[in-house]
């Protein structure tokens, strides 16, 4: 396959052709906030808006996720005007989001711990009043355990139960009731951890975190 | 399976042999479905992801997004609170509130006597009679919940009143 050469942040990188700029950096090493791309998952998703960058060329930021690598691009991921719209995002993501990282699973593990880190904000927004889900945590699995607070709806879980478990998982409801789970809200003891550890895996938060991790 | 579950898988598999099985047809065969059962349980549910090949969590998720779906069987009479904007002004809120309480019920659910139902709408343009509630299809005005107890004791009269003509 065809290789493209860019520069991200002053650096030359090579990527391959067809590669979405997003994929390009972080095989690179080159960081760029993100939930809602998986390595595979075709086409972007684009919602979780964190991953915006400035490319030159372009007047306004755009998610990396949804720009191809073109050969000779010139990419900046550390513009105000990119990293404002990502911190923006992710304040409104935050805002709804329990911040118990002493009492989580997934702490220092967790996609939004890197995220705060990366962006120099904190995990409690400042400047919006916080608006909690009060939503039970569903311990019925044996293989993994289920905090649909913690969930931040970026669709990784979905896309591979979709793809390895005959989509087991999906959304249910509208609006801030959006929510993360099985048919008809059932317990998730109902389905097969087995075929689901994949899915718990790809969860960037601790809203799903697979129970052998707790020993 | 209970015999009411075995007469809705057999009405819905009646309603699937109109349609393609096609995912397309999703739409189309939920309304159909909840046009003739009044709801769409979940034998239902599950009868037509078999037909359509599809994952029983894509209807559910579909049900669910859409406000015209219902999970739960309709009550005999429809409660349905206003919360548009000037209802909101006017405690529509206070309204759906004491309608909960008294129902014992939650919005989009039925009573267990399957009497009534609660949901909640966004306007029915009498803004006017602010904070409104429509009972069957009849706009009642400034429900405060002293009012939600008049029109449930209403309700409650009409129905003695049916039980003593019908001992008589």
């Amino acid at each position: 396959m065809r290789t493209i050469s860019l520069t991200i942040n002053d650096q030359r990188i090579t990527a391959p052709d067809g590669d979405s700029l997003l994929w390009a950096a972080l095989d690179n090493g080159i960081y760029i906030p993100n939930l809602c791309s998986l390595r595979d998952k075709p086409g972007p998703a684009a919602s979780c808006r964190l991953c915006f960058v400035e490319v030159e060329g372009l007047s306004q930021p755009v998610p990396a996720c949804t720009q191809q690598v073109r050969e000779g691009m010139v990419v900046n991921t550390k513009g105000l005007a990119a990293l404002r719209l990502a911190g923006t995002a992710f304040e409104l993501l935050m805002a709804s989001e329990p911040v118990t990282c002493g009492a989580c699973l997934a702490n220092r593990n967790c996609e939004l711990q890197k995220i705060a880190r990366h962006l120099h904000l904190s995990l409690k927004p400042r400047h919006l009043k916080r608006l909690l889900h009060d939503l039970p945590v569903d311990d019925t699995n044996p293989q993994f355990s289920y905090d649909p607070n913690k969930c931040v709806l970026c669709g990784r879980c979905v896309w591979v139960s979709r793809q390895k478990a005959g989509g087991v998982f999906g959304f249910a409801n509208r609006g801030f009731e959006r929510v993360m789970t099985n048919f008809y809200n059932g317990p998730m003891g109902e389905i097969s951890g087995q075929v689901c550890c994949e899915c718990v895996a790809v969860c960037p938060t601790g809203a799903l975190v697979l129970k052998d991790e707790k020993l | 399976m209970t015999i009411e579950e075995t007469t809705f898988s057999r009405q819905t598999e009646l309603i699937l042999k109109k349609f393609g099985r096609k995912k397309e047809n999703l739409l189309p065969v939920l309304q159909a479905v909840q046009g003739k059962l009044g709801y769409l349980p979940r034998e239902a549910m599950l009868e037509i992801a078999r037909f359509l090949g599809i994952a029983e969590m894509d209807v559910y998720s579909v049900v669910t997004f859409y406000n015209q779906f219902r999970l739960n069987p309709p009550g005999k009479h429809s409660v349905r609170v206003c919360l548009g904007t000037a209802c909101h002004m006017k405690g529509g809120y206070i309204a759906l509130d004491a309608w909960k309480r008294r129902l014992g019920i939650d919005v989009k659910q039925t009573t267990p006597d399957r009497e009534f139902d609660l949901d909640t709408v966004a306007c029915v343009g009498c803004c006017v009679l602010a904070p409104v509630t429509v009972v069957d299809d009849n706009p009642e005005g400034q429900v405060e919940p002293t009012r939600v107890d008049g029109i449930l004791l209403a309700f409650e009269r009409q129905r003695d009143e049916q039980a003593d003509q019908e001992n008589r």
